[in-house]
Formats: structure tokens, C-alpha cells, sequence
């Protein structure tokens, strides 16, 4: 879009505030911006975000690219790949890791999904 | 592990154990004592920090006594070798020189790598960030801040599409600050935009965990921007919007550091146009940091021009604030920084700041009226009609996709030549994923639904408390990775290198160990063209590899070009061969002083024989030149081409302690020679024992001088000092 500088017409409606009030309204609008960026966060998630919840858990971050990859092709990416591995984990009785690092061998995916219902249908 | 001042850093040694190194703290650190007034030296200081245990004064510091004040503003420099082993040294180098933000650059291309990178990879105009690289630069950065006596704040960068789990390993590692701002990626990574502020939210999270101060991308617009001075505006925007996402993820205000930059430069009027934006900007956002970054859009080869560039927006920092003080290497307009230019940097923001302390106590800005009062206005407005429209359009994603960033002209003017970038394009799009109800990640630092309560209702505030702590609170969890290339990897390129560490060979180097790259200054006496291509010629017959032409300079069109080019010496230098001549003994002023005040001294000087140079002379005796008359000794100059004869006459006459004489002429040793024909006069005439004889010229050798029949002679660099130690010492000597 091109369009000519129209700052004398637009300021209108500002030009009798104080420059507290301009102030203010600066970051009324900066929030108003900001509010449903900071709600996407909270309701999603990404693989990069997976991958720092497992490394957090103690998984180097080699073992916590093969597990999300394994996470995201099963459909369990909405459940959390941090919340797969602690399920397997509990179910099976097993420490973290040594959970984590089966299921980056491909093993007991099917309890994987099983245990969430089957996953994302 | 101490490091002494006079031995070099072992990477070895860094590299040894490296396995186990932990942290040992977390978090930003500001400098300590600022807010005081400060007696060092001779002066009362008004805006300084703690001084430094150890550290290397300006240039101009040894007329003060060698006194380094350092400014109260935290100083940064950003270096970028690509060898982080490499880096390191120029760490300490720049520690020494007053830098304690230490920020390394990313290699290209890393902000699209999926995932972290280990080990220790080569990297191109930057390292890749791994934790093996980061743990050492940590870890040697122990050592240095332990020897210069100030906590130094290491710092990279928190973005592209691993941005969650590089945040991670930076709280895993303690480093100490970082860039984050998702809009850096939408906009010049074109990273999906959705994806870019869901991992963002993330990252900041943990930033804010581990106490990191964040600064963020918008600087980039005013590089990016065609007329950098007309996105002021938007560049508020940016600003506003990261900073209060930042808030919202959970990050303390007094952490988050707008990257605010000058927007213009020479010849431009720059300081009408930068100061007003600069104010406004403060005022807006007086609750967080500024990290004021030098103008990089209009920097050139010239690294004299890009230094006073940096130096007026050091004023601007200074009438203004900022809390962190950037420095750019005034070789980045040329290539890849080179160590001395990161000390060039580093050590313009200190000369500059300290010698514009407490100016502010004089000179003051007229904040409420006249020019800037309005542009200040102006601006604010400007930046909320910006916001105001966007969300007319319906909100940020939308308003990417109209292009409304980076536009050229000064919002609300626009241009349609602004980055636009679709909601449903860019790198990692279809990536995002809608958490379900039963979402969970049992981990410190996680920011967004978390449905713990499902297994435990008491590890609602405390998620990791699900797997006994995660990596945050039990650093055993931290899983190392060494190498993974047995190629490219630190170890291969120390063996390479081993020569230069290990035995005594050097090689003259910019970048890294061994490069052997050298620069040198030309000026040719004909046209621009023509004298690009004839530098490399005189580059080459000089002896230098790969050399290239990194800066020319017009004089006048016809007359001549300046010209620096660069390139690469194939040898080494073994300095176990080189003849070092023992250093000339230098006593201080106050103890030179403190001789002639005791027990006044009296020389005769003179050039001797036909001889009409007097200009060395003159600034070994004269006061205003820092010759010997400053300490009191009285000194009778007796002229050009004066006869040996009336030379020693006159000392007897005075009574004098000493005779200088200097000699420039030396074809067929004339100098020599008139040096003995003194000596023996003195002999004839029985005072050659109660009299200092000295002789001086820039042909002079020392050796040569006293087998001549004088006590000492003195050749080219000799300063007044040198000359009058070696009388007080004679004196001293005579006396016994």
C-alpha cells in the first residue's frame, strides 16, 4: 500500500492528550497486540518446545529430536512429548531415560498410544 | 586454575574436563559502585564504576599515571571469529580493556537449524552456538573475570526455530543474557510467525527463569530500512511489542534492554534527527533497560569515519541514557571483525564515556520547548497511530501480511516496499500444535497449560517435582555431547596450530591463530581505479598472499587514493632468533624529580659540527615537548653547528654536570667521531671524571656511542625521560 504522509489528519484525536495519556495509550495498544500472541503460546505447542521439555528431563538434545519426531508421526504432539515419556515411564515402571531412550529405539510406541487413546485422530 | 597476566590462556586447559564444569551463578550482573562520586587520580569522577583489579588503560593513560576509570554503563562488544577457541582470547583481550558483555555471534544459518548443534564445529561470521562452545567460553570466562576483578555477562542468541531449547541449554550454562525477539524472525528470517511467538513465549519463559537479561531485534529495521530515519515510528512499535510480550511470559521489566540504535548518521544532520527519537523513547519506556547499539546502516570501509559515528551516538547515550553501552568494531563495514577492531570498539565507548563524565551536571537538554519538545511529540503519536491502524487491520499477524514493517516511509506515510509475510508461509509453518486437555510437561520454566493436577494437585507450582527436579534444579541431568565430526572439530584445528601455542614461532594473525593476515595503508598518487588495482600489485611484490583491497579513500580525483589492503604473510618468526635489546631504564617523574630537587643539575647541549638539525634536540630538552626541563634540570642551549670546543668551554664555564650532544649527520661516521673529539677534550681539559657525556641522533647506537668515548648514547624514540634517568642514575653512580 502507498499512501502519503496524513499524520496532521490522523493525530486528530490525539493532539489534546498529555503526553502521559499518549503514554498510556502506547502500551493500552501494545497489550491489545500482544493479548492473543500470549494466548496462542499458552494453547499450543512446536517440536522446539518439545524438544527443550525433554532435555529439561534429561535427554541430550540428539535423544530429544528422535523421541519428538517419533511423537509427532504417532499423533501424540497435543498430549506432549514430555507427558509420553512419563506415562510410558509410570505404565511400564520404568525410570525416565530409560523409557525415553526405548521408545527412541522404536520400542513400546503402541502403549505409547494406547495409553493416550489412541492420540490425535 | 589462575591465569597470570603474563602467560597466555590455555585452551587445553579449558578444554580439560570440560564434562564437569558447572556454572557457578546465574543471571545478569550490572556494574557494582555506580551512583558515587569517585576520587581517581588527580580527579573527581561522576559517573564511573568500581575500578578494575587489572586492566589496560586508554592510550593516554600514561600521562595520568596509568589510571583507568571505568564508565558506570555495562560495555559490550560482539565477537565473531567462527572459533570460539579463538574467541576466547579476544575475550580476555577486551576484558582487559573494560568490555564485561561479551557476545558472540551465531554462524550463518543457524536460526534455520532445526534443533540444537554440538560440538565444535567451524562456524562462518560467527560460531555455532552447542553447548561444548558455550560451556568453554563460560568457563574461560571464569578465569578472566577473576583476573581483571569484574563479573563478565556472556551473551548470544535466542532465536530461529530452536529458540525453546537453546534457552534451555543458555539456563543449563549460565549465560547471561541473550537476543530474543520473535519479530527477528518473521521479519528477517521469515520464520512462520505463529510458530516464531509460540517458541518465543517459551524461550522467555526460561530467560526469565534463569534471570537472563533479553535484548531484543529492532535495531535490524533501522539496518534493513531503506531511509533508516523514517521507521522511528515503527521501530517504537517493535519495541513496545516485545518488551510486553516479555512481560506478559514472565520477564522483569528491569531485564528486558530495547536494542535502541541512532537511526542516522554524517553527513546527515544526525544529532537533530537521533536525539529527539532517542528521548522519546526513554520516556515510553522508562521502566525497562536501553542497550544502545552504534548505526551500522551507513557504515562504510572507513574505520576513522565509522569512529566518529560511534562517538556521537555515545553522546546521545550519554545526554540520554543507557544502561548498556554496544560497541561495533569500526572494521564490520570491511569484514569479519578483526581482534583489534573489537578493541577499538570497546575502547572508544570507555574514552568517550569517561571523558564525558558529569556532563550532564553542565549541559542539559531543552526538553519542554522549541524543536525537539515537538519531535518528541510527534513521534510518540506517530507510533500509536502505527499500533491503532494494526489492530484496525486485525491485529499483528495481519498487519505482517500487509507489509506495514519495514516500509520506508515515516509512518502514517508508506510506501508498499515493506516486508509482508503470510500467516500461513515461512520456515516451520504447520508446525504449531493445539495442546489437549491432557497436555503436560513435568519441567521448571514452562510457560502455558500445563495439566500437572491430572497426576499430582501438589505439583501445580512445581511441575518438575513429577520426575524428582528436572535438569534446572539437578544439573547431573544435563546430558554433554563432546564431538560428533571428527573433522571439524576444535582438537583438529588446535593440532594445527600447534606450532604457534607450543613453541616459540608467531605468526602475525587478525582473526585467528596463524591466519597471518596483515593490513597496510597506501596512498597512491593516481585515480581511484587505478590505484585499487596497483595496491594489489604492491601488496603482492611486498611478498602477501590473497591480498585484497578493503578500503579506498579519494584525496582529490587526479592527485591520488588512499588505499588499505589486506593479506597474508606465509612465514613465521621465531622469536627465540630476534636480538632484543635490553629495554632503557625509565625511573618516574616524581623520583627524577625528587633528585634535582635535592641537589640541582646543570647540562650543556648543542648540536655538535655542521650540523643544523635541532629538532631532536629540542624535544629532548624543551619543557613543552616532555623534555628534560620538566624535572627541574637547567639547560643551556648553546645552538646549531656548535664547535666541540665551545661546547666543553661552556660546561666548564657553567660548571655543568653534563654535555648533550646530538648528532644527526653520520656519512662517514662524522658523528662517531666528533663523540670521541669531546671525550678527549674533556680528558685534556682533567674534568672527563666529574662530567656526563651524552650523545643523541637518530644514527646513534649505544654501544657504538660509549666505544666513542661518551657514557651513553641515544638513537631514534628517545624520549626526555630516558635521557634523564640516565644522568640521575650517573649522578648517582659519580657520587659513591
Amino acid at each position: 500500500m502507498k499512501r502519503q504522509d496524513d499524520f496532521q489528519d490522523r493525530r486528530q484525536h490525539l493532539k489534546d492528550l498529555t503526553e502521559e495519556q499518549l503514554e498510556a495509550k502506547f502500551w493500552e495498544l501494545a497489550e491489545k497486540l500482544v493479548d492473543p500472541l500470549v494466548d496462542l503460546a499458552k494453547k499450543n505447542t512446536t517440536p522446539s518446545i518439545e524438544r527443550s521439555v525433554l532435555i529439561r528431563m534429561g535427554f541430550s538434545s540428539i535423544e530429544a529430536k528422535g523421541i519428538v519426531e517419533g511423537v509427532v508421526d504417532r499423533g501424540l504432539m497435543g498430549k506432549g512429548a514430555g507427558h509420553v515419556v512419563y506415562k510410558v515411564a509410570k505404565n511400564k515402571n520404568m525410570d525416565i531415560r530409560e523409557a525415553g531412550l526405548k521408545l527412541l529405539e522404536g520400542e513400546l510406541w503402541d502403549e505409547a498410544v494406547a495409553a493416550f487413546n489412541g492420540g490425535d485422530k | 586454575m589462575k591465569l597470570q597476566p603474563n602467560e597466555k590462556l590455555d585452551i587445553k586447559n579449558i578444554l580439560k574436563d570440560l564434562d564437569k564444569y558447572k556454572p557457578r551463578r546465574r543471571g545478569w550482573t550490572w556494574r557494582k559502585g555506580t551512583g558515587e562520586h569517585r576520587k581517581i587520580g588527580d580527579f573527581e569522577y561522576y559517573d564511573t564504576a568500581e575500578n578494575l583489579e587489572q586492566s589496560q588503560p586508554l592510550p593516554g593513560g600514561h600521562y595520568f599515571n596509568e589510571m583507568d576509570p571505568q564508565p558506570q554503563n555495562v560495555i559490550t562488544t560482539e565477537i565473531a571469529s567462527g572459533r570460539f577457541e579463538d574467541d576466547i582470547r579476544r575475550m580476555r583481550m577486551a576484558a582487559w580493556h573494560g568490555a564485561d558483555h561479551l557476545m558472540v555471534i551465531r554462524t550463518a544459518g543457524q536460526s534455520h537449524f532445526d534443533g540444537l548443534i554440538e560440538g565444535t564445529p567451524q562456524g562462518i561470521g560467527g560460531i555455532p552456538i552447542t553447548r561444548k562452545q558455550v560451556r568453554a567460553q563460560r568457563k574461560a570466562l571464569d578465569l578472566i573475570e577473576d583476573e581483571v576483578g569484574r563479573p563478565i555477562n556472556y551473551h548470544s542468541y535466542v532465536s530461529g526455530v530452536a529458540g525453546p531449547e537453546i534457552a534451555v541449554m543458555f539456563a543449563e550454562e549460565g549465560v547471561n543474557g541473550a537476543h530474543q525477539d520473535p519479530q527477528y524472525n518473521v521479519l528477517y528470517r521469515n520464520i512462520n510467525m505463529v510458530r516464531s511467538f509460540v517458541d518465543a513465549a517459551n524461550a522467555k519463559k526460561v530467560m526469565a527463569w534463569a534471570d537472563m537479561a533479553q535484548i531484543d531485534g529492532a535495531h535490524n529495521a533501522n539496518a534493513t530500512a531503506m531511509k533508516a530515519w523514517k521507521v522511528m515510528p515503527e521501530l517504537m512499535v517493535q519495541h513496545g511489542l516485545n518488551s510486553i510480550f516479555s512481560v506478559k511470559c514472565g520477564m522483569d521489566k528491569e531485564n528486558i534492554c530495547l536494542s535502541s540504535v541512532p537511526p542516522t548518521a554524517p553527513p546527515a544532520p544526525c544529532m537533530r534527527i537521533d536525539l529527539p527519537y532517542a528521548v522519546a523513547l526513554r520516556e515510553v519506556f522508562k521502566d525497562y533497560k536501553i542497550r544502545a547499539q552504534q548505526n551500522t546502516k551507513y557504515m562504510g570501509s572507513s574505520t576513522r569515519e565509522a569512529t566518529v559515528t560511534h562517538v556521537l551516538n555515545l553522546l546521545i547515550s550519554k545526554l540520554t541514557r543507557a544502561e548498556i553501552q554496544s560497541t561495533i568494531t569500526p572494521d564490520e563495514g570491511r569484514n569479519v571483525p578483526w581482534h583489534i577492531y573489537n578493541i577499538e570498539g570497546t575502547t572508544t565507548a570507555k574514552q568517550a564515556l569517561v571523558g564525558m563524565d558529569g556532563l550532564q551536571e553542565m549541559v542539559e537538554i531543552k526538553r519542554d520547548h522549541g524543536e525537539l519538545a515537538g519531535k518528541v511529540r510527534e513521534l510518540k503519536e506517530r507510533a500509536v497511530l502505527f499500533m491503532e491502524e494494526m489492530i484496525e487491520v486485525g491485529g499483528y499477524f495481519k498487519a505482517v501480511e500487509e507489509g506495514f514493517f519495514v516500509d520506508s516511509g515515516e509512518y502514517p506515510e508508506r510506501n508498499g516496499d515493506g516486508i509482508a509475510r503470510k500467516i500461513e508461509g515461512g520456515i516451520g509453518v504447520g508446525t504449531v500444535y493445539e495442546r489437549d486437555e491432557e497436555y503436560m510437561a513435568p519441567v521448571t520454566a514452562f510457560f502455558g497449560y500445563n495439566n500437572v493436577e491430572q497426576y499430582d494437585k501438589n505439583a501445580i507450582d512445581n511441575p518438575a517435582s513429577l520426575i524428582g527436579g528436572c535438569s534446572l534444579e539437578d544439573p547431573d541431568k544435563i546430558v554433554y555431547i563432546d564431538e560428533l565430526d571428527e573433522n571439524d572439530n576444535v582438537n583438529v584445528r588446535l593440532e594445527e596450530t600447534k606450532e604457534l601455542r607450543e613453541t616459540t614461532k608467531i605468526k602475525p594473525e587478525m582473526e585467528w591463530a596463524g591466519d597471518g593476515i596483515v593490513q597496510t595503508t597506501l596512498f597512491l598518487p593516481v585515480d581511484e581505479r587505478t590505484a585499487e588495482f596497483a595496491a594489489i600489485e604492491v601488496g603482492k611484490k611486498m611478498g602477501l598472499e590473497d591480498v585484497e583491497v578493503i578500503h579506498k579513500e579519494v584525496m582529490q580525483a587526479a592527485e591520488g587514493t588512499r588505499i588499505e589492503i589486506k593479506g597474508r604473510v606465509p612465514f613465521t618468526i621465531d622469536t627465540a632468533d630476534l636480538v632484543i635489546p635490553p629495554k632503557p631504564k625509565v625511573m618516574s617523574d616524581e623520583e627524577i624529580r625528587e633528585d634535582i630537587d635535592k641537589k640541582p643539575m646543570k647540562i650543556v647541549a648543542g648540536t655538535v659540527g655542521e650540523d643544523e638539525h635541532s629538532v631532536g634536540l629540542r624535544e629532548i630538552i624543551d619543557i613543552k615537548h616532555g623534555g628534560i626541563e620538566k624535572y627541574g634540570i637547567e639547560c643551556e642551549y648553546l645552538g646549531t653547528s656548535v664547535p666541540v670546543e665551545k661546547l666543553v668551554d661552556a660546561a666548564i664555564e657553567l660548571n655543568a654536570d653534563a654535555i648533550l650532544a646530538s648528532t644527526i649527520i653520520s656519512h662517514d661516521d662524522i658523528h662517531y667521531k666528533n663523540m670521541k673529539k669531546i671525550s678527549d677534550l674533556c680528558r685534556e681539559k682533567g674534568i672527563r671524571d666529574k662530567i656526563v657525556l651524552l650523545a643523541g641522533g637518530t644514527q646513534v647506537s649505544n654501544e657504538l656511542a660509549v666505544e666513542s668515548g661518551v657514557d651513553a648514547g641515544f638513537g631514534r624514540g628517545t624520549k626526555g625521560v630516558h635521557v634523564a634517568t640516565f644522568l640521575v642514575e650517573k649522578r648517582r653512580e659519580m657520587n659513591k
